[in-house]
Order: structure tokens, then C-alpha cells, then sequence
């Protein structure tokens, strides 16, 4: 009883730190943009400022049942697949409640929240965040594909769904990395992060030039606070997912900061240097390249 | 008020689309079904005074409102092509805390950027009634002061604080986007100063503004306070 309780401490710690560093990241990314684009930029504490505003807005409606529970579904995908995630290989206290199949239910709770979204910004009744919606379910059912496919591969490599497991295997040597010894589901999974992260060519659904920001139209105050945060803590733990996959996971908090910024860092990166895809080209561009490497990876094991 | 007044309301009023008016529709299982779209679909709750919390608190919650404006994207008259240059290298007004926001939900400031014709006041009462307080209203160029070079116009408003309250005015024809910087850096001042309490005035003042904004708007159908 007494170790499940400093277990859950240590989960509630690592759920803080993950999130001032996604926050974190996010502000040194938007640096990053605007000194690209010859701007000054934000300040670096801005996310957290905003935050604060958004927490304490003296007014806020609501359009229902699901309008509230939207942002929270939301908040138990990214929570959720946080909890379930090996962050520090090797400690005991930062694995979390890792168990021997954690990886098909992650898979499961990158979708959750995307659904929970669905329901919630289809209450709000605007006819943007329905169209919004729509678009990001399509494109992420597509940007799924991929992942899954190169998830699949790893998982027949490995002969494991234990990301614990996986992460082992990879330990030793740097050529011991999914990236050197499956090289072709690596790919197939670095192509559909672009589309996890949603930044250039994929931002199409939340750009906010486009239809007014897409799903979160109506939502204001607390609501959108909820669904800041929960952006935040979903970066870092998608870096993660990918770090622990083919990238030879961490032992220590640095090593998952350099390695998770650079991950993340990878889909700016594209971003800065694209244009904005229309969705049915980005859904095609995902049924393309990534899909046949996908497969290929599959093949080579069989 | 009973269901007959209103349905005669509505059938008299002759300025309300005809998606808004009232009727009876018939309902999958057969049943007759009143639908008026102005009760239904909108809220016509007066907005309510929210007294500000206490000293300290209030202070540092003010300090973090003035850190982050989020702009909302709404032009009016000649001043809005003066806002995208903010957001370019040579102005760059991200570095304090100045976000443009594409809906008013989202967005605690409202610029006024210019003429204001009276079917674009419409449009500015809704959008303002839709965000959430706290808000704040910038008034840039001479204009909203008091008409300005429209001052004689059969359909632009003369003074902007008849129908929303102001909390800084940024004077000339046109202002330079500097000058709207200079007027971001006084809102903020106001902000954390406790002054900026606008949305509570229009809380306070509400049978005021109403009547002023039906004396201009001669075609209002909308509901008298749409969230």
C-alpha cells in the first residue's frame, strides 16, 4: 500500500515536470520560428502566463454535458498515455505503471482524446468546429496507418508489446537502435509524426488562419486551459513514445530532454520550410510514401 | 411574456431573417412543435457584474491579463490593414505579449480600427457580447473619437463610447503601427493599474448602451444580449 503511494507521487512529479518542459519546449520552438522569420518572439515564460489567464477568466459559458466533458477527455488521453509510458528506463520510480502490453494500449489512447474532441466541439454547434473535426479525424485516421504498420514491425522485431522490453533491447550501443536495426519502420514512424504534431504541411485542421482554429472554436476560458495543457503534456509524451521506440529510450532526465526536444525539433523543422497542405492532400500524402514503407517494413520480416 | 405577445412579435418584426422567425414544425413522431430560433438558440441573459477578487490576488491575476492580450482578427474601416504589420519583423508585437485570435471566445481585446458604419456596429455588439470578460476595447484613430473625416455621414457612428466601453483611444488618420504599440503599452498600464474594468461597466451601464445602440441600429434583430 505504501509503495503505490510514493509510486503515484512519483507519477503525479514526473506529470509536472513533463509538463513545464512541454511548455517549455513549445515556447523555445515558437523562439526558434519567429528568429527564423527575423522576429524577436515571444517571451520564453508566455505559455505559462497565458495559461494563468486562461485559469482565471471571470466568465465562461457552456453548450452542454459534452462541451464540458470534451477538454476532459481530452486531458485523460494525454494524462492516460503519460501513465502508461516508461519515461526514465531503468528507474523504478519514473516507469510509471508500465506494464507487458502497454504499447497496443497507447496506440488506443492517441485516438481517445482525438474522439473525445469530437463529442465535445460537436456540442458547441458551430458549423467551423464540425468541419474542423472532420478534417482531423480523417487526417488522423490516416496519420494512424503508418504509426501502427512501423508499430507493428517493431513489435514482430522485438517479439515483445512491452516498451520496457523494447527499450532494453535497444541498450548498449547506439547501432543497437531501432534507427540502425529497422531503419525502414523508423521512417515510416518519423513521417507520421509530422502528422501527430500537426505542424506545416499538416496543420491544416488547428491553423488559426484558416477556418477560425478548427475543432476548439467555441471553447474559452478554462476550457481551452484544459486543452493547453493537455497539448503540452501530449508533445512531450509523443517524443517519448518515439524516443522509447527507435531511438534507444533514456536513463536520465537530460538525456530525455536533448533526445525529446530533437524529436519534437524534427516536425518544426519541416514546418518552417513547408507550405500548408489542403486535407485531402495531406491524406493522400499519407496514404502514399509513408503507407508503402510502412508495409515494406512489414514484409522485410516476414 | 405569454406565447401569444411573442409570436406576434415576431410575426410583425419585418427587419428578422426568415430562418429566425417563429413557427411550428412537425416532429419525426408526428407531434406539432413550437421552434422559435431566438429563444432556442440563443441566450438572453443580461450580463452580470463580477467584483474583482481581493488586493494581492487581483494585482497578480491583472499583471498576467496585461502580459497576454489576445487580439481578436476583426477589422473595421481603413485602420485594419494597419494591424497585420504588427505581426511582421518590423514591428513584432509578440514580444509583448500581443496574440491575434481568429475568434471571439478566445480573444480579451477588441480593436475598433477606424470608421464604424452602422451595419458594422452590429456586428461589433455581437462579437464584443461573445467574449468573455474580463475584455478590453481599443479605439484607434480619430473616427471612433469623434467621426473624424466621416463626422457628417448618413451611416458611420461619431463617438464609439456611446455603444462600448473604451479603455484606451489611439488618436490620428491613420495611426502608424507604432503609435498602436504605444496604445497596447497604455492598455497595459491601465490593466495593471485596476482601471481596465470595461466589461463591468457594460454590466452596470447595460440599459444605457441598449438604448443607444437601438436609437442607431434601426433594423435590430438579434436578441438583446446574444453570449
Amino acid at each position: 500500500m505504501n509503495q503505490t503511494i510514493i509510486k503515484l507521487l512519483y507519477t503525479l512529479l514526473g506529470l509536472f515536470i513533463v509538463l513545464n518542459w512541454g511548455m517549455l519546449m513549445g515556447a523555445t520552438m515558437r523562439k526558434i520560428v519567429a528568429r527564423l522569420a527575423g522576429r524577436y518572439g515571444i517571451p520564453i515564460y508566455q505559455p505559462w502566463i497565458s495559461l494563468i489567464n486562461l485559469y482565471t477568466k471571470r466568465t465562461s459559458i457552456t453548450h452542454g454535458m459534452m462541451f464540458y466533458l470534451g477538454p476532459v477527455f481530452r486531458l485523460g488521453g494525454g494524462v492516460g498515455m503519460f501513465l502508461f509510458i516508461p519515461m526514465i528506463f531503468g528507474s523504478e520510480h519514473f516507469s510509471n505503471f508500465s506494464w507487458s502490453g502497454d504499447l497496443v494500449l497507447i496506440l488506443y489512447f492517441q485516438f481517445f482524446g482525438m474522439l473525445g474532441m469530437a463529442l465535445g466541439a460537436g456540442e458547441g454547434g458551430h458549423p467551423y468546429s464540425i468541419i474542423g473535426i472532420s478534417r482531423g479525424l480523417a487526417q488522423f485516421t490516416t496519420v494512424e496507418i503508418p504509426m501502427t504498420l512501423a508499430v507493428i514491425s517493431i513489435a514482430i522485431q522485438y517479439n515483445t508489446l512491452s516498451i520496457t522490453e523494447i527499450v532494453a533491447a535497444q541498450q548498449g550501443s547506439i547501432f543497437n537502435w531501432t534507427l540502425f536495426t529497422n531503419p525502414l519502420a523508423t521512417a515510416a514512424a518519423m513521417l507520421s509524426l509530422l502528422g501527430i504534431f500537426r505542424h506545416a504541411p499538416f496543420n491544416l485542421v488547428k491553423a488559426p488562419n484558416e477556418i477560425p482554429i478548427g475543432p476548439p472554436t467555441e471553447y474559452h476560458s478554462s476550457f481551452l486551459g484544459v486543452l493547453r495543457t493537455n497539448n503540452a503534456i501530449l508533445h512531450v509524451v509523443e517524443a517519448v513514445l518515439f524516443m522509447n521506440l527507435f531511438f534507444g529510450g533514456a536513463t536520465n532526465w537530460i538525456e530525455l530532454i536533448v533526445k525529446s526536444f530533437f524529436i519534437y525539433f524534427w516536425s518544426v523543422f519541416v514546418g518552417v520550410v513547408s507550405p500548408r497542405f489542403r486535407i485531402e492532400q495531406s491524406v493522400t500524402w499519407f496514404l502514399k510514401i509513408p503507407l508503402v514503407i510502412g508495409i515494406l517494413a512489414i514484409i522485410i520480416f516476414i | 411574456m405569454s406565447e401569444n405577445d411573442n409570436k406576434k412579435k415576431n410575426t410583425e418584426d419585418r427587419f428578422l431573417a426568415e430562418e429566425n422567425k417563429q413557427r411550428i414544425v412537425i416532429s419525426p413522431e408526428g407531434e406539432e412543435i413550437t421552434i422559435n430560433p431566438l429563444e432556442d438558440y440563443f441566450c438572453d441573459e443580461r450580463p452580470e457584474i463580477v467584483a474583482p477578487k481581493n488586493k494581492v490576488v487581483e494585482k497578480f491575476l491583472n499583471w498576467a491579463r496585461a502580459e497576454s492580450l489576445w487580439v481578436l482578427g476583426f477589422g473595421t474601416g481603413c485602420g485594419s490593414i494597419e494591424i497585420p504589420p504588427l505581426l511582421t519583423p518590423r514591428f513584432d508585437a509578440f514580444r509583448f505579449g500581443v496574440q491575434m485570435r481568429p475568434t471571439p471566445r478566445q480573444s480579451s481585446v477588441i480593436i475598433i480600427s477606424g470608421y464604424l458604419a452602422v451595419k458594422t456596429l452590429k456586428r461589433v455588439i455581437r462579437s464584443y457580447e461573445q467574449m468573455q470578460s474580463p475584455k478590453y476595447v481599443i479605439a484607434l484613430g480619430s473616427c471612433t473619437i469623434n467621426g473624424g473625416m466621416y463626422y457628417d455621414s448618413y451611416n458611420t457612428i461619431n463617438r464609439l463610447d456611446y455603444y462600448i466601453p473604451v479603455d484606451t483611444y489611439v488618436t490620428g488618420c491613420m495611426p502608424r503601427p507604432e503609435a498602436l504599440l504605444a496604445g497596447f503599452n497604455h492598455l497595459k498600464e491601465r490593466i495593471k493599474a485596476g482601471k481596465a474594468e470595461g466589461a463591468n461597466e457594460y454590466a452596470e451601464k447595460f440599459d444605457w448602451y441598449k438604448a443607444n445602440q437601438k436609437k442607431i441600429i434601426k433594423d435590430w434583430n438579434m436578441p438583446d444580449y446574444n453570449w
